[in-house]
């Protein structure tokens, strides 16, 4: 293994935010390598999704910080960067992809065209070849190539879910960051999603952060876990560790809680 | 020829009680800095402290306070509404600027020194010495794909354009084609992208290293943008589909000009039409000089409509 490899893809360091009186999370630290998935689960006001919004820069935390290997810059701070900057690696290098699809997608601009926007964000200015583009990933994530013209806010919620994991994925992005994403989806379309997630982050060798609460899809994904509890970390460790032998009681908790048919 | 007096104006002595060109002298300079930043950075939008004029916003009141705090009593004035000197717009600020600063008004737009317009650029060459203002009722290009004024000002200020491509995207993938007409994207010197107002996208070509200092006023919004003379002005679009302006099967009815904005006009209730030059001075122009075209006589009817 060369050194480049061993440095973490992302790491946080003493990240903390607060709104106002609020905690938000507190002095959470974390590595992830190159295609590694890691998981972040908790309850619902744990602190889950402030971490992701700190880590994926459109936070700025109040203290701590969070650091990138670039491909070409070697680790920079991602809030050192200028804004210019930040915007051309969350468009090309990173994904987000959002727990509501709405906040991710225009919902006024046919498929192919959110598909394509990122595309024509770093320059590509020939119609044809988004086009294109635009018709595999849909292919690839599972969406008839017929509906490209369609406008987002026709589609199915899982549809919508892809057709968010497509856009993001266009610009072949080495990190992804993921709120809930499987969330308000019911269980066979999960199923496909997930295992769709699963085939992809494989495939291209993707590291993503996934923020959850179901425990099955950390279990199914996730190579590594995160459990928050008010704002702080309470465990980490491998998934299938941390599910199987929960050593902190509120991991025990929430472990124990899961409904089993 | 100068239409001096036109409009029962009483030009040459502006109406008493009045500053010259309606505004206070304060408000013409802050309006002038204005000005003079937005030629600074060209095709950048430029907040002003707009003033209520006598006239309501979507009327041109941005054009209209822009070619007050520029004008001067030597200056010779035209105003065009759809490419017409007749049409209401025109007649109400061509008479209110010449009652309230007494110089004189023109049709001819060889002859002006400052021309506001609506919708239209004359189909003549500007000079160096000529000034063109436009009303712009929508400064923000961005607008239609972002709703945020404070996130709009950010991707101006980051070059972030590529919402911009979406749009025409959207165009070809519905029309076949780039299928907006009117107030098309342009980028401005290499860095901002600009709404040109909605002049139809066969004058954009006309904007691309004028020589004549254009500028941009949105009453409304209080924007002022200009292009600086001989500055390049790019129409957006993709490398397989690219700008290109409207055209027409027939030619001017009353001219015979084949290269110039023609308008559709309906001539009777039994589906009669005839297709004439939108800009009405470029169309006499033509006429005195001897161009006829298929239907001559048809010159006091059309003008009449």
């Amino acid at each position: 293994m060369t050194n480049e490899t061993e440095q973490p893809l992302l790491r946080a360091v003493g990240v903390s935010h607060w709104y106002g009186g609020t905690l938000g999370c507190r002095d959470v630290d974390l590595d992830l390598h190159a295609g590694e998935v890691l998981g972040i689960v908790g309850e619902s006001g744990s602190g889950k999704s402030t971490l992701l919004a700190c880590l994926s820069a459109r936070l700025r935390p109040a203290a701590g910080r969070v650091l990138y290997r670039t491909r070409h810059q070697g680790t920079v701070d991602i809030y050192g960067l200028g804004e210019a900057e930040r915007r051309l690696l969350m468009r090309t290098d990173w994904g987000i992809v959002h727990q509501n699809p709405r906040d991710g997608l225009r919902l006024a601009v046919s498929a192919g065209g959110n598909v394509g926007e990122r595309l024509m964000a770093v320059g590509a200015r020939h119609y044809g070849r988004i086009r294109e583009t635009a018709r595999a990933w849909l292919e690839r994530v599972e969406i008839d190539a017929g509906r490209i013209d369609d406008r987002p806010d026709t589609f199915s919620g899982g549809m919508q879910q892809r057709l968010q994991i497509a856009r993001n994925l266009v610009t072949q992005p080495r990190l992804v960051f993921m709120d809930e994403p499987t969330g308000g989806l019911d269980v066979s379309v999960q199923a496909r999603l997930l295992d769709l997630l699963r085939g992809l982050v494989a495939d291209l060798g993707l590291a993503a952060v996934v923020v959850t609460h179901d425990l099955a899809v950390t279990r199914l994904l996730a190579h590594r876990l995160l459990v928050m509890r008010r704002g702080e970390v309470v465990e980490s460790g491998l998934t299938d560790q941390v599910l199987d032998d929960p050593q902190h009681p509120y991991t025990q908790l929430l472990v124990s809680s899961v409904l089993q048919p | 020829m100068t239409m001096r007096g036109m409009d029962g104006s009483t030009a040459g002595a502006p109406l008493e009680g009045y500053n010259f060109a309606y505004l206070d002298e304060q408000t013409k300079r802050m309006i002038r800095r204005a000005i003079l930043k937005a030629v600074a950075i060209p095709g950048h939008q430029v907040p002003f402290g707009g003033r209520e004029m006598p006239l309501p916003y979507g009327w041109g009141t941005g054009g209209i306070q822009v070619t007050a705090s520029v004008i001067g009593p030597d200056d010779v004035l035209k105003v065009i509404d759809q490419g017409s000197d007749d049409t209401t717009n025109a007649v109400n600020i061509r008479r209110f600027l010449a009652r309230t600063t007494g110089v004189a008004t023109t049709g001819r737009t060889a002859e002006a020194t400052l021309i506001q317009t609506r919708h239209r650029i004359p189909e003549r060459p500007l000079r160096e010495d000529q000034i063109l203002v436009y009303q712009v009722p929508i400064p923000e290009p961005l607008r239609f794909m972002e709703p945020r004024e404070p996130e709009t000002r950010r991707m101006h200020a980051l070059a972030d354009y590529g919402v911009m491509h979406v749009k025409l995207y959207e165009d070809i993938a519905r029309c076949g084609r780039i299928s907006t007409a009117y107030n098309y994207p342009v980028l401005v010197n290499g860095r901002y992208v600009m709404a040109p107002s909605p002049i139809p996208k066969f004058d954009n070509p006309k904007m691309d290293r004028m020589p004549a200092l254009q500028l941009f006023g949105a009453g409304r919004e209080k924007r002022i943008y200009a292009v600086p003379p001989h500055t390049e002005v790019k129409s957006l679009d993709f490398e397989d589909h690219p700008f290109e302006v409207q055209r027409w099967d027939a030619c001017c009815a009353l001219c015979g000009a084949g290269d110039s904005f023609l308008d559709e006009v309906v001539v009777d209730d039994r589906g009669g039409r005839m297709f004439v030059c939108s800009d009405s001075d470029h169309c006499r122009e033509r006429r005195d000089a001897g161009h006829r075209g298929p239907e001559p006589e048809a010159v006091g009817q059309v003008q009449e409509i």
